[in-house]
């Protein structure tokens, strides 16, 4: 089978369409992942080990388990509790959910290393636990923490194609579509494929930057 | 009840072939993740360039368009592969990528004095590697590869989506026959769980063990 220039113009712009879906599902991924991410490391903080443990439990179990089956539990499990979502909105909440649990030990790691003395400072100067977040422990730990973050966007960007599971017309839903109407597989995949490894070696090199603007290298 | 037995042997079904996807997309992980980390600090270009190619390009793709680019694509340009196959290889390929940079890092991290010594007692750059460098380094892999069969573990979900048969697969087999959506779906995180539970904890046994009587040695 050789690969048809004409065809690849012709299916270009659904694929676009699919490109913006996957884009959107991204960013509003991203945002969700980034508060409950927060959300479950001051949450596994708490001096209440009824909060802690049971939210670290549930941290590891989010982490432990395939995205996709979790993508099916929020599609087709929640409607029988009487929520129904539509595909994209099941479909963020996955990925949120998900990579919340990854940015959270980010976050961990970030509050981790703000240094004794602030935590006895704020104390020292009297301000309450909201005060002693907003103003002093989260200004120092974030900046050092976006790197690690923004690499666990990227990965939550090349993971989106697992939505076409549950029926959102993000770009891979788009490919297979095509592909299977005129059962033609090889270029609307590798243009999948070549979408996501030019997205991902320009993040490489944002990435980078980020890096040199924040200082601070994460290395895994 | 006695229905659910039968449906619950579905899914064990399913699960074994999941278990049989990890260990084969594992060990194919780690021969790719050997090869392709010591290239990327190979003393010839050329072999530095192709090792890099790999990983970028196979961390740069997602695992899903890799698997349907195999199963799809690749018999079109003349090699048919069996859906295990496909999912063995995609798997494979892009989580050895993964795993090269975590061999790489360790060879990295061993401390200069490692290397003079191996100079120093005239060992080739094979002999040094063997005895000296790789045993130290393997340590300090073993926590990430532990965390990269995991997410292999994870990945190999995705298969259901070319019909192989795994524990995802049966799930959705069994909601469509029952059309009970809980249950299955429930079964399966917990199996997936428990999967996972079992790889961190042999990799942490195994790491107690090829560090025993190493206490204070290591920093």
């Amino acid at each position: 089978m050789e690969w048809d220039w004409a065809f690849v113009v012709e299916i270009l712009p659904t694929m676009i369409e699919g490109v913006k879906i996957t884009i959107l599902a991204t960013l509003l991924g991203s945002v969700l992942a980034a508060i409950i991410g927060l959300g479950l490391a001051i949450l596994r903080r708490s001096k209440n080990v009824f909060v802690s443990k049971p939210v670290g439990f549930l941290a590891d179990f989010i982490r432990g388990t395939p995205l996709l089956v979790q993508l099916y539990f929020i599609f087709y499990v929640l409607p029988d509790a009487g929520i129904t979502l539509s595909p994209l909105v099941a479909g963020v909440i996955g990925l949120g959910l998900h990579y919340g649990t990854y940015t959270a030990e980010v976050y961990r790691g970030g509050i981790d290393n703000v240094a004794r003395g602030q935590w006895e400072a704020a104390r020292a100067c009297n301000l309450s636990a909201f005060q002693t977040w907003t103003r002093i422990i989260l200004p120092q730990a974030l900046p050092p923490m976006i790197p690690a973050l923004a690499n666990y966007f990227i990965a939550m960007f090349k993971e989106t194609p697992l939505l076409s599971a549950i029926t959102v017309l993000e770009l891979m839903n788009q490919a297979r579509s095509i592909a299977n109407y005129n059962y033609r597989y090889i270029e609307p995949i590798t243009l999948v494929g070549a979408f996501f490894l030019v997205i991902s070696l320009v993040s490489v090199i944002a990435l980078r930057w980020l890096e040199r603007r924040y200082g601070q290298i994460e290395e895994r | 009840m006695g229905q659910w037995a039968g449906y619950l042997q579905l899914i064990l079904e399913g699960a074994l072939v999941t278990i049989k996807l990890t260990l084969m997309g594992s060990v194919l992980a780690l021969i790719m993740a050997f090869i392709a980390g010591l290239g990327r600090i190979s003393r010839f270009r050329a072999v530095r360039a192709l090792a890099t190619t790999y990983i970028e390009f196979f961390r740069g793709t997602s695992i899903f368009v890799q698997l349907f680019w195999a199963y799809f694509v690749l018999p079109l340009l003349g090699f048919s592969l069996t859906p295990l196959q496909a999912g063995v290889l995609a798997l494979g390929l892009n989580v050895g990528a993964y795993g090269a940079e975590v061999v790489r890092g360790a060879i990295k991290s061993i401390g200069r004095e490692q290397y003079e010594a191996c100079i120093a007692l005239n060992f080739s750059r094979w002999q040094s590697l063997r005895h000296i460098i790789l045993p130290q380094a393997f340590v300090l892999m073993l926590p990430t590869f532990g965390n990269n069969a995991i997410e292999l573990l994870k990945a190999s979900a995705v298969v259901s989506l070319i019909s192989l048969s795994d524990m995802t697969f049966q799930a959705q087999v069994v909601r469509a026959q029952t059309g009970s959506t809980l249950m299955p779906f429930l079964t399966i995180l917990v199996l997936y769980f428990l999967m996972s539970s079992v790889i961190s904890a042999s990799i942490r046994g195994l790491e107690r063990y090829l560090t025993r009587g190493l206490d204070g040695v290591r920093s």
